[in-house]
């Protein structure tokens, strides 16, 4: 029930948002988070948006998996 | 700025991590349980097939993550005498149209007439309001942290809308809470958890702290894709083999330290934290939530004299065993023989983040 899903703002207006799903956008709530503008990645949960998606932390992520398990010397 | 998800499912990446898992699990040479905690991860991690593929000594247990399961059979009996009242509407997520309280489900009485809708949000449920002003909207407020504040922020709406026939069934529950609980003498046995990631976006990192500090077990907070799930794993078989338990944020991508300030001042604006009962585990201190004196008006159990019975649980059903990772699904007598998806008998078949369902789905 707590399943989230990512999108693209495409624009805001008062306190909602108009997000792009990979080609379906929807209306989604800004109530719960304000500050967000068109181009960012927004978390969706039932119709608000939660919390915006870093794409510095996500790349941050990738890069720190990669140190540990691809420099790792394994059996 | 493009924001992806898709190398977080990077198989040889993932390869690489099982590895190190496989070796550092052997090396340890004992065995460990972790739970994740949320249902989300559970379907996560069945869809994945990661299960399938850990070392024979590393056990990922199901925890009390799936609201549908956690919710009372009793609070299924408050919807359904809401639902015989004049006018009424019931307005509520899918899965919890087919649990079963003592008197059947809410599908049954929709089935005999009765106006029973699934709604995307809850802002939906106050959409009905405003366009049936002669119906009275009952929204069954069912889910954690992550659900709570999209209600209250339903509930303000309503109230700026000067709707008087607009209600919410309060049946929230709160994840620290029952963690403690579960960690409590005669609980739960796990070396670890999981911890969710959308609950923990809004959150945050603080109330966690207690887990590591008080119970010295291990938690991460994990994104939902095959990766996030195997390098949490790889990070609570480090630090328990290593004694230096921590509270890790693996999702950073989505969970900050202080989590959404603003969701949670919503949720404190319009609830306040109050005893709740759980399915089958029972009342857990303060791990529900209950509406503040000044929304009272909105409580749909106060204001339409609605009586949460203590409903007995389905009869063979061991979901409350399930969820609290005391036994797995294939334990359960009635786990695909008189419990199936089209049949459920008990609520982790029903949701589809319920453990059971998600055994059932995709294999053992």
């Amino acid at each position: 029930m707590c399943l989230a899903v990512p999108g693209k703002v495409l624009s805001v207006k008062d306190s909602a948002a108009e997000v792009d799903f990979g080609g379906v956008a929807r209306s989604v709530s800004l109530d719960m988070l304000s500050g967000v503008k068109p181009g960012d990645y927004v978390l969706v949960h039932a119709g608000f948006a939660v919390q915006v998606l870093s794409e510095d932390e996500a790349l941050k992520t990738i890069q720190c998996f990669r140190e540990i398990y691809e420099a790792a010397q394994l059996p | 700025m493009t924001y992806n998800e898709k190398p977080f499912s990077d198989s040889a990446l993932a390869k690489r991590m099982l590895e190190k898992l496989y070796d550092s699990a052997q090396s340890a040479g004992r065995n460990f349980s972790f739970m994740e905690v949320c249902g989300t991860h559970t379907m996560a991690i069945a869809k994945s097939g990661i299960r399938a593929v850990l070392p024979e000594n590393v056990r990922l247990l199901s925890g009390p993550g799936c609201p549908v399961c956690v919710t009372p059979p009793g609070v299924i009996d408050a919807l359904l005498q809401a639902a015989a009242l004049p006018g009424a509407v019931i307005a509520g997520f899918g899965d919890m149209l087919r649990v079963r309280g003592a008197n059947g489900a809410l599908e049954d009485c929709r089935l005999k007439g009765a106006d029973v809708r699934v709604v995307y949000s809850p802002l939906d449920a106050v959409a009905i309001a405003e366009q049936n002003p002669r119906k009275t909207v009952i929204f069954a407020g069912v889910g954690f942290e992550t659900t709570a504040p999209l209600s209250a922020c339903a509930v303000k709406k309503a109230k700026a809308l000067k709707l008087k026939n607009f209600y919410v069934y309060p049946a929230f529950k709160l994840v620290p809470p029952a963690l403690r609980a579960l960690l409590a003498p005669g609980g739960a046995a796990v070396d670890g958890f999981i911890l969710p990631g959308h609950v923990s976006a809004v959150i945050g990192l603080e109330p966690y702290r207690f887990i590591p500090a008080e119970f010295r077990l291990p938690c991460v907070v994990a994104g939902f894709e095959p990766l996030d799930i195997l390098h949490a794993v790889n990070r609570l078989v480090s630090m328990v083999s290593e004694n230096k338990p921590a509270l890790e944020n693996e999702y950073s991508r989505a969970v900050k330290p202080e989590g959404n300030p603003q969701a949670v001042r919503l949720l404190r604006e319009v609830f306040e934290p109050a005893d709740a009962r759980w399915r089958a585990i029972g009342v857990i201190p303060a791990s529900g939530l209950v509406f503040r004196q000044e929304w009272e008006e909105f409580d749909a159990a106060l204001s339409l004299s609605l009586s949460e019975p203590l409903s007995p649980e389905p009869q063979g059903c061991r979901c409350g065993e399930v969820i609290t990772g005391k036994i797995t699904p294939k334990q359960c007598p009635l786990f695909k023989t008189a419990c199936t998806p089209s049949a459920p008998a008990g609520p982790c078949m029903v949701s589809s983040e319920g453990a059971c369902a998600a055994w059932f789905h995709y294999g053992e």
